[in-house]
């Protein structure tokens, strides 16, 4: 698949000597929806900031579409969608025309049937007249989202879209971000929710400190990373596990009455068996036995935990 | 070019202008009519006359620079001081528009408005006092002039101001005693020899010469003189915009 963003060595040191960006290489590809998943302050508006023209990047470089950002700014700019964290709108104009604005601003001519189009899209249709300063966050929003679509991008950026947003607007924004990843735009949303990551994206990159720690195909991460739990549900309570049991992950857990197992799905061999065999040995029966597979969220502060090691 | 980012810049400028229409013509065209009730009328009944020509008329081309000037620099620092205080500005930085479209088109907008501005000031001027223009041409060239190389000011202190109180200081601590000071009210003539070698330091005297010598051919300094100094001026805040855009000054982190 076609490279549609290309990330290399891209450091951002700010003024005040802070690195937000430690050497970050990163391929975005055509089509694909990419969640940059890590915690606040971990960079990720620093690098989407960086890609649009927001911020100099230290060092390093970055191309779109095999275009430089900083050499050929006008095609990549022009590529590029944005919609960023902060909820920064005017306050007299009408939503009207602060979209129309964005358009001419991105070089395209005046096309009021596409704003109309992206308006009512976002259910913005019957505000297209009201002042933006009237209306309310989860509206300006919506606001910004048809801004950052009023000229058609090709790469769309969602930084912490849903972030202080309800219900609706959430189901209404993926279900916008699933149709124009089927017309083929390409899509990079930041989040520090793993649920989000997990519903929405193809591909996750995890950022902490500036550093990509780890760029997966969701289901792999899932499986690679996921560890797995087994529970045995214990036909008696026991107080302490016999001693020829420490070799294995185990733990007593609600009063004695389960046995949890932790195990690695990704390594070839799980111990499950020697495992369950030992257990046997101890003589301690079980009744029923379930396994988890761990979420995203537990994957998560696992990493962030191994990168502060 | 991006002309279409050009004109959506200008336009949403131009809106700004027009949504606060009360504000931005009548408090110039009131305090104009306040400086000829004043000054013309009060104390032009004991200056009668300036190199031949009557008080009020003689101070005219100094009041419309004097609302060029402040009306300029307050316009364009405004417009881009703004969107940086709202976060706006985001969307201007990550568009694909050069320093030179951006300045095109808030400078254009800050000068059209000046330019409007100086022509209403003109017409309210005329209700009070016989006017004639020797050089209309002239005339509005030097208020083109001067628009511009104000509104580039003004876009300069924009950048540069982080709050509110540094966009005011410029214009009040510099520009209104140079303007003042730079012969609205009277003809440096007047002053004496040490006070006349002082005034040749301030820009703005060069200006007003020049604009009043298009309409009564009455200067204190040499007409091309003063061209030459306004364009020394508008090239100085030229180089200092491109510079701004250069580095990435107080737009970009
Ligand atoms: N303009 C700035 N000047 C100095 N430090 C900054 C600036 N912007 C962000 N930072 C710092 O850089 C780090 C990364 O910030 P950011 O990219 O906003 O993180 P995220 O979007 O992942 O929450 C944070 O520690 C933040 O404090
Ligand atoms: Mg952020």
């Amino acid at each position: 698949m076609k490279k549609m963003i290309q990330i290399e060595n891209l450091s951002k040191v700010y003024g005040g000597g802070f690195k937000a960006l430690n050497n970050i290489n990163l391929t975005i590809k055509e089509g694909e929806i990419f969640a940059l998943l890590g915690p606040n302050g971990a960079g990720k508006t620093t690098l989407i900031s960086a890609i649009c023209g927001i911020v100099n990047p230290t060092s390093g470089t970055v191309t779109v579409n095999g275009h430089d950002i900083i050499k050929d700014y006008r095609e990549t700019r022009a590529l590029i969608g944005l919609v960023p964290q902060e909820l920064t709108t005017d306050a007299f104009e009408s939503v009207w025309s602060t979209v129309s604005f964005s358009r001419g601003l991105f070089g395209k001519a005046p096309d009021p049937a596409h704003i109309e189009k992206v308006l009512k899209d976002l259910s913005l249709w019957d505000k297209k007249d009201n002042m933006l300063m009237t209306l309310s966050g989860g509206m300006k929003r919506r606001v910004l989202i048809a801004k950052a679509l009023s000229h058609e991008p090709q790469i769309l950026f969602l930084d912490e879209p849903t972030a202080g947003v309800d219900v609706e607007l959430r189901k209404d924004m993926w279900q916008m971000v699933r149709e124009l990843r089927a017309n083929g735009v390409t899509i990079i949303l930041t989040t520090h929710y793993i649920e989000e990551a997990e519903e929405m994206a193809d591909r996750i990159g995890v950022i902490n400190n500036g550093e990509i720690i780890l760029v997966e195909e969701k289901s792999e991460l899932m499986q690679k990373l996921g560890k797995k739990e087994l529970y045995l549900e214990l036909q008696e309570t026991h107080d302490q596990l016999p001693d020829n049991l420490n070799e294995f992950d185990l733990e007593l857990i609600e009063e004695g009455t389960r046995l949890k197992y932790t195990y690695d799905t990704q390594s070839e061999r799980t111990g499950i068996t020697t495992m369950l065999n030992a257990v046997s040995e101890c003589g301690i029966k079980f009744k029923d036995l379930n396994t988890k597979q761990s979420s995203l969220e537990e994957i998560f502060v696992e990493l962030v935990k191994k990168n502060h090691e | 070019m991006n002309s279409h980012a050009i004109i959506a810049i200008y336009k949403y400028e131009m809106a700004r202008a027009f949504r606060t229409i009360g504000q931005s013509i009548a408090s110039p065209v009131i305090s104009t009519a306040l400086y000829f009730v004043v000054f013309g009328s009060a104390i032009g009944s004991r200056i009668t006359e300036i190199d031949g020509v009557s008080y009020g008329a003689f101070i005219v081309p100094g009041l419309i620079m004097l609302s060029l000037l402040t009306q300029s620099i307050a316009n364009a620092s405004f417009g881009i001081f703004f969107p940086k205080f709202t976060g706006t500005i985001y969307e201007i930085l990550s568009a694909p528009i050069s320093p030179l479209e951006i300045v095109l088109g808030y400078v254009g907008a800050a000068t059209t408005k000046s330019l409007i501005l100086g022509i209403i000031i003109l017409a309210t001027a005329a209700l009070f006092v016989p006017l004639e223009i020797k050089h209309p041409f002239i005339m509005l060239f030097f208020m083109t002039l001067t628009a511009l190389t104000f509104s580039l000011f003004g876009f300069i202190i924009g950048v540069w101001a982080t709050g509110f109180e540094k966009l005011q200081i410029i214009p009040l601590l510099v520009i209104t005693p140079l303007v003042f000071l730079g012969g609205t009210f009277y003809s440096i003539n007047m002053l004496p020899p040490f006070w006349q070698t002082v005034t040749l330091f301030n820009p703005v005297v060069y200006l007003i010469s020049g604009f009043r010598w298009s309409f009564y051919e009455i200067a204190d300094v040499d007409i091309a003189f003063s061209l030459a100094m306004i364009s020394l001026t508008l090239a100085i805040f030229l180089a200092i915009v491109w510079w701004i855009f250069r580095s990435g000054y107080q737009l970009k982190t």
